[in-house]
């Protein structure tokens, strides 16, 4: 673990552990308390594999009522709770506490209801997400977030992340597509957000919830939207000489526009890494490559593939390929959605880190990326959501040589730095967790940290779940109390009327 | 009595730290177009951010716009239309509803009241559309959320917070919204004559079709004739826009009108005529009577708002229509404004909320205007209130909190 400080485990807790063991054991009966080392082995990291802690103990509860008990348990005797879904976050989200319960939510793994009149689909968080378009595809139906992780992360992961996915230009991150939530609180109180009507009453919890990372609840039940599958979807393959023509590609289109189902962009170092891992027919001679996927009915589709085509051309395009099967479709995607299995073929190690900046700031970024390449003495090849200006450089290294994961890390670091720079954020998908922590402060100032801090006080006034996530430094609630005093006075005799 | 009028974020910043020193509340408004919605306020100050204006950022191959809170909606609708583009949260007007002129209002009460409009089904609220935000606590502290881009998840969503907050938790100063592409054309299909049973039931076909439909209406026979000066006078009518670029809205209302068939008779709507159908649709112009009755805006799960109606109607006299495939009901109610009963028939079928709209004052004093939330709900959103705005001095009371 190169220089993360977490919490220090709390001596009493640790003190008490077989006792806590034992009470989990009669709240949660059978098998769904784990305490062997061996056993716990599995949950010490999530996809963030290079931080690794084993936990006090993790509990697998099958019901609300073991949720409740386990959290009031916990929140009344000041015990940590690490929420984990699947477990795929790759920003260490579900990285376990020494003295943590780590709650694990995959015995919550059943479609509740699937309701075509409304459109939705309730399921528990452990279904992943993948699994929710299963139950509704033989119908015709799918759920539109996509994070690559699909096949395995859980739904509930994805409330707690915000997940996005190819499709988040035209279809909206998660946010956008849940309805309703129930959700244990510390004091063990069960609450829900939403439903199956399209607005949630009162202030938007939902909201707040949608990407808290753990630190705010525990879901235990999610309400969803599904769409109608788009009736055809074609793939246009583009290559071009500069990364700002292809920049510029992307800029025309939405000029024009056009929202594409997906648009996503590779620079030199992945295309080639991509061809060579699964042969998908990419130009090798292009500086970028762009694929432009257009869904919806086919009269619209055809329609604006020739547009696409035409503002490809203009801006230079040297290859264009048009998808004519759904064969081909999925090979021009199947580079890209291998890019990152191929890229971990050419290193021992990747980085994959997840800015986003504003589009038209692309070349800027990429040339930075390249001088802090050269600085850094570490090769980086891109993949890119290019339609929404969300990057994912992935940092070659090798953790087996001296000091590269530390290089690499400071790489990171840096390039992060220059998406803040040019207007743009920390982590556009992949969350803050304990990788982007002590980021945080690049973005946000005290001020802007502290409110947030007093969200976490509405909901976790104890600071119980997930400590050591997201912000680089958890003040106390009841510190946090005191009133904000402008340049020292707090009386304003002469208060101007503007 | 006095009224602050701000010019600048700093400006704001003072005012709110003053009064939170004082300890002395302030009513938040823009231009006030919605002042009449809510729990009548006591305070003495007044908030004015309608000088908080200007344009700040509009990027339209970046899809963002940044303005200040009390830039005027009109004027950057405008602006967007300039550029084809629009917010495609597609916000309503109060203003016809409310007995005011219709195109005041400001961005910032877009975000701190959620609009949204019928295109609700397909492309959310202003909740979904809002990126980033500059804010002052009602403890007089400044912050920040968010970004301008549209893929971003550093930190809690402060800025979803705000929507639908109506001014209670923080002053916004600064919005930046997601923006996007207008729809080349437009058209409407209109199905005459279903009940509402036929209409939920259709209006749930067309919207689980691959037509990839807008927005979904019903204005049921007692309605109807009040859109469109009166066009589609006679029997019910319910409504399905198709937007896009126009070879595939041909395509599409024939695939719809082809999947609908024995759903009544077919009309078309083209282009002018649909748009402001849906204009008033969605200022929910058929209530906008110039008469003080009370009007409800109920949210549903789609399927089920007509059976609320029906079984609403045993018991009291009220005219109703239906957006949102169902899920949004107007109701106004030609005597009591009967919450209790609205909102007892609301949990017996599924679930949802009620918020008073159009109501006198003594009455939005006398019921919740606001859906009451369940103990341990309620508790949490007093907490989250008191977080921001700890000595209640932003809007206090408006939404009950």
């Amino acid at each position: 673990m190169s220089g993360l400080k977490m919490p220090l485990p709390d001596a009493a807790t640790l003190a008490r552990r077989a006792e806590i063991v034992a009470d989990m054991r009669i709240i949660v009966p059978g098998e769904g308390v784990v305490d062997a080392e061996n056993a716990m082995r599995v949950f010490e990291t999530d996809g963030l594999t290079a931080y690794r802690q084993l936990p006090m103990v993790v509990v697998l509860p099958e019901t609300v009522t073991q949720v409740s008990r386990i959290l009031k348990y916990c929140g009344e005797r000041n015990i940590k709770v690490v929420p984990r879904g699947a477990g795929t976050s790759l920003s260490g989200g579900a990285l376990p506490l020494a003295d943590a319960v780590l709650l694990v939510m995959s015995r919550f793994n059943r479609i509740l209801d699937i309701d075509y009149a409304n459109r939705t689909v309730t399921a528990q968080p452990g279904v992943t997400n993948l699994g929710i378009t299963h139950a509704v595809e033989q119908d015709g139906f799918y759920y539109a977030p996509d994070p690559s992780s699909q096949i395995a992360c859980s739904i509930g992961g994805n409330i707690a992340e915000n997940s996005g996915g190819v499709h988040s230009l035209k279809y909206g991150l998660t946010a956008s597509n849940v309805l309703g939530i129930e959700m244990v609180l510390i004091s063990g109180e069960v609450v829900r957000l939403g439903g199956k009507h399209l607005d949630a009453e009162g202030y938007d919890l939902l909201g707040l919830m949608t990407g808290s990372e753990g630190l705010l609840g525990v879901v235990t039940e999610v309400t969803v939207r599904i769409l109608k599958k788009p009736e055809t979807a074609r793939a246009v393959l583009l290559g071009f000489a500069s990364s700002e023509e292809a920049g510029q590609c992307v800029a025309d289109i939405i000029g024009a526009g056009i929202i594409p189902g997906g648009m996503e962009m590779m620079d030199r170092p992945a295309i080639h890494a991509a061809e060579d891992f699964v042969q998908a027919g990419y130009p090798l001679d292009v500086e970028a490559l762009l694929i432009v996927e257009l869904d919806g009915p086919a009269a619209e589709v055809d329609h604006l593939i020739g547009e696409v085509e035409a503002i490809a051309k203009r801006n230079g395009s040297t290859t264009c390929q048009i998808s004519t099967s759904e064969a081909e479709r999925m090979n021009f995607w199947a580079g890209r959605k291998a890019a990152f299995p191929a890229v971990g073929r050419i290193s021992p190690d990747y980085l994959c880190m997840d800015g986003t900046i504003p589009r038209k700031e692309l070349p800027k970024v990429l040339a930075g990326m390249r001088e802090l390449s050269e600085k850094y003495g570490l090769r980086v090849a891109n993949v890119f959501h290019a339609g929404d200006g969300n990057l994912h450089p992935l940092i070659l290294y090798d953790a087996n040589k001296d000091d590269e994961l530390a290089r690499a890390e400071a790489f990171g670091a840096d390039i992060l730095r220059l998406c803040v720079k040019v207007g743009g954020v920390l982590t556009g998908e992949h969350g803050v967790g304990v990788e982007k922590r002590d980021l945080m402060p690049e973005m946000f100032t005290e001020e802007d940290l502290n409110q947030q801090i007093r969200v976490k006080c509405a909901f976790d006034p104890d600071h119980l779940f997930n400590p050591g996530k997201v912000f680089p430094q958890l003040h106390r609630c009841a510190e946090m109390g005191r009133m904000h005093v402008h340049r020292g006075q707090v009386a304003f005799p002469d208060i101007p009327r503007f | 009595m006095t009224t602050f009028t701000p010019s600048t974020p700093e400006q704001v910043l003072e005012t709110v730290s003053w009064a939170a020193a004082e300890e002395t509340p302030l009513e938040v408004v823009g231009h006030g177009s919605k002042r009449a919605i809510g729990r009548p306020l006591r305070v003495e100050h007044t908030l004015d951010l309608s000088q908080l204006t200007g344009v700040t950022l509009y990027e339209p191959e970046e899809l963002v716009l940044s303005a200040r809170a009390g830039t005027p909606l009109a004027e950057l609708e405008k602006l967007l239309a300039q550029n084809n583009q629009e917010f495609a949260f597609e916000p309503m007007d109060y203003g016809p509803l409310l007995g005011q002129e219709p195109g005041r209002g400001t961005i910032g009460g877009a975000l701190a009241t959620n609009l949204a409009g019928p295109r609700r089904v397909k492309a959310g609220a202003a909740r979904d559309h809002i990126l980033g935000i500059h804010a002052v606590s009602g403890r007089g502290a400044s912050f920040k959320s968010g970004g301008r881009v549209v893929k971003n998840v550093t930190g809690y969503d402060l800025s979803k917070a705000m929507a639908g907050s109506w001014g209670t938790l923080a002053v916004v100063t600064d919005v930046t919204f997601k923006v996007l592409p207008r729809a080349a054309t437009e058209a409407t299909l209109v199905l005459r004559g279903l009940t509402e049973e036929d209409a939920a039931h259709a209006m749930a076909l067309a919207m689980g079709s691959s037509a990839e439909v807008a927005s979904a209406a019903h204005l049921p026979e007692s309605v109807t004739g009040r859109v469109l000066d009166g066009a589609l006078r006679g029997k019910g009518s319910t409504l399905l826009r198709l937007e896009g670029f126009g070879p595939s809205v041909a395509y599409r209302f024939d695939r719809l009108s082809a999947l609908l068939q024995g759903h009544g008779s077919h009309e078309r709507l083209d282009d002018a005529q649909s748009r402001q159908l849906w204009r008033e649709v969605r200022d929910c112009q058929p209530f906008a009577d110039g008469t003080p009755r009370a009007v409800w805006r109920v949210s549903m799960a789609p399927s089920q708002g007509h059976h609320m109606v029906m079984a609403l109607r045993m018991q009291t006299a009220v005219d109703a229509f239906y957006d949102w495939q169902g899920g949004l009901i107007w109701l106004r109610m030609e005597a009591d404004p009967e919450a209790d009963l609205l909102r007892a028939l609301i949990a017996q079928y599924g679930g949802g909320h009620a918020t008073l709209i159009r109501a006198p004052a003594p009455w939005r004093s006398a019921i919740p205007v606001f859906q009451p939330q369940p103990p341990a709900l309620a508790a949490l959103s007093a907490r989250l209130k008191d977080q921001f705005d700890s000595r209640a001095i932003l809007n206090p009371g408006r939404m009950g909190i």
